[in-house]
């Protein structure tokens, strides 16, 4: 059963630690589940999509709000 | 050849990481990438901590600044995994056994220290990593790039034959990827010193444009200012440790000590004044009332004569330098504010022996 709503706050820590907690974080999750980061460090909105790109997870959506950046994706299988 | 090779490369985002994976990558070999946090990596923090930077970036149309190591990542197709090591990497800057380099850089024990982990971090992988591939290059770093101390870091890392520099292979004994037939060694390279030429020529070759030139290389213990700060810490604190919070803010603001008991930081521009105000309950916090100006902070312990004179250093990085008197409030760490009106420190009264 995949969990459909997790949140990681990586709100102020500077890159590299967002995409760092984010690996983290993804490794205790599986294929089908949906992990929204939200973060300060405004590398974190090209940073955390490219880690979903070079490790296959499928980006749904990155922006920024306000202060905040906030990138939700769905955890893809590992080949 | 056996089935399914796999390499484990060390990324750090710059050209000749990048090239030695592609080369092994080329040969058919499963490359994956790793990169070592370590608290003292160049990449991004400045920039994120400093709003005129990434502003200056804005307004020449260029990106924010990219993680270079994920870039690399994604030209070359692979996974890369950043690992933090900020806890680990402690005993490595805190007691070398190598020594340092010019500054406070550990270069050659950090090198053992990442392909080890490199090689451990493969083994524990399903399946397991085959090998362990850098971007060293044979003499383009006097002390730790020298063929003894690559010998060295192979032997000490315990990766031994399985350490591949494939820009290199061409000057070091085979290793156990290229006399076991999973790497031509043929198709390996020869580069040696510190002439760049032959990676340019070998990345524009590969259909590489673009890649990152860190001035000074990727590591703040590199630079001579950051290692002076460094040093200044633990000689004021009397201990050789460290925190994160400690190592990231010696990047930030000015830094001027006026008496062997206490430091000010001061924020040099809204990025860093934004910074530090994360910090204002840790510190000492000096603020400007009267004028715009800077966020300082006060390391240490200050007596009230003491604290005068901070409040007379800020005002000077205050809008109102030339001004009589600027109202500065203290806000010291135990709650208790107390408020100044200085005369800011005229330029010349401030120490040129101050500045960290």
């Amino acid at each position: 059963m995949s969990n459909p709503e997790l949140t990681l706050d990586a709100r102020h820590l500077l890159c590299p630690l967002p995409v760092i907690r984010t690996q983290e974080c993804v490794a205790s999750l599986k294929p089908g589940d949906e992990l929204t980061v939200i973060a300060t460090d405004p590398g974190t909105l090209h940073d955390v999509p490219a880690w979903c790109r070079v490790h296959g997870h499928q980006l749904l959506e990155a922006k920024k709000e306000g202060a905040e950046v906030i990138v939700r994706f769905l955890v893809v299988e590992s080949d | 050849m056996k089935d399914s090779v796999k390499a484990v490369a060390l990324i750090s985002g710059g050209l000749d990481s990048l090239l030695a994976a592609k080369v092994v990558q080329d040969q058919g070999i499963h490359v994956e990438g790793l990169n070592f946090y370590t608290g003292f990596c160049v990449e991004g923090h400045t920039h994120s901590i400093r709003k005129s930077l990434s502003d200056a970036r804005a307004r020449a149309g260029k990106p924010p600044t990219r993680n270079n190591a994920l870039w690399v990542a994604e030209q070359l197709g692979i996974k890369l995994h950043i690992v933090d090591v900020i806890d680990d990497y402690k005993d490595v800057v805190l007691n070398p056994k190598h020594g340092y380099g010019k500054n406070l850089n550990p270069c050659v024990d950090c090198k053992v220290f990442m392909v080890n982990r490199a090689q451990t971090w493969g083994f524990m992988q399903d399946g397991g990593f085959d090998f362990v591939i850098t971007g060293e290059v044979l003499g383009q770093r006097p002390k730790s790039q020298v063929r003894d101390k690559l010998e060295l870091i192979a032997t000490e890392s315990g990766a031994e034959d399985r350490l591949l520099r494939p820009l290199s292979a061409k000057h070091l004994a085979p290793t156990l990827p290229e006399r076991e037939g999973w790497i031509d060694r043929d198709k390996l390279y020869d580069f040696h010193g510190r002439n760049r030429k032959p990676q340019i020529a070998l990345a524009k070759s590969l259909g590489f444009d673009d890649w990152a030139q860190p001035a000074g290389g990727c590591c703040f213990l590199t630079d001579p200012e950051y290692s002076k700060r460094l040093g200044d810490m633990w000689k004021s604190r009397n201990t050789r440790e460290y925190s994160l919070d400690d190592i990231m803010l010696l990047k930030v603001g000015r830094h001027l000590r006026p008496s062997p008991n206490y430091k000010l930081l001061i924020g040099r521009e809204e990025g860093e004044n934004n910074y530090l105000e994360g910090y204002k309950n840790q510190f000492t916090a000096i603020r400007i009332n009267s004028h715009k100006g800077p966020l300082t902070l006060l390391d240490g312990k200050a007596d009230d004569t003491e604290l005068e004179l901070a409040a007379r250093i800020a005002a000077r990085y205050s809008q109102g330098r030339l001004a009589d008197k600027v109202e500065v409030t203290v806000h010291e760490s135990d709650g208790v504010n107390k408020v100044f009106s200085v005369t800011p420190l005229p330029a010349h009264e401030i120490q040129k022996s101050w500045h960290v």
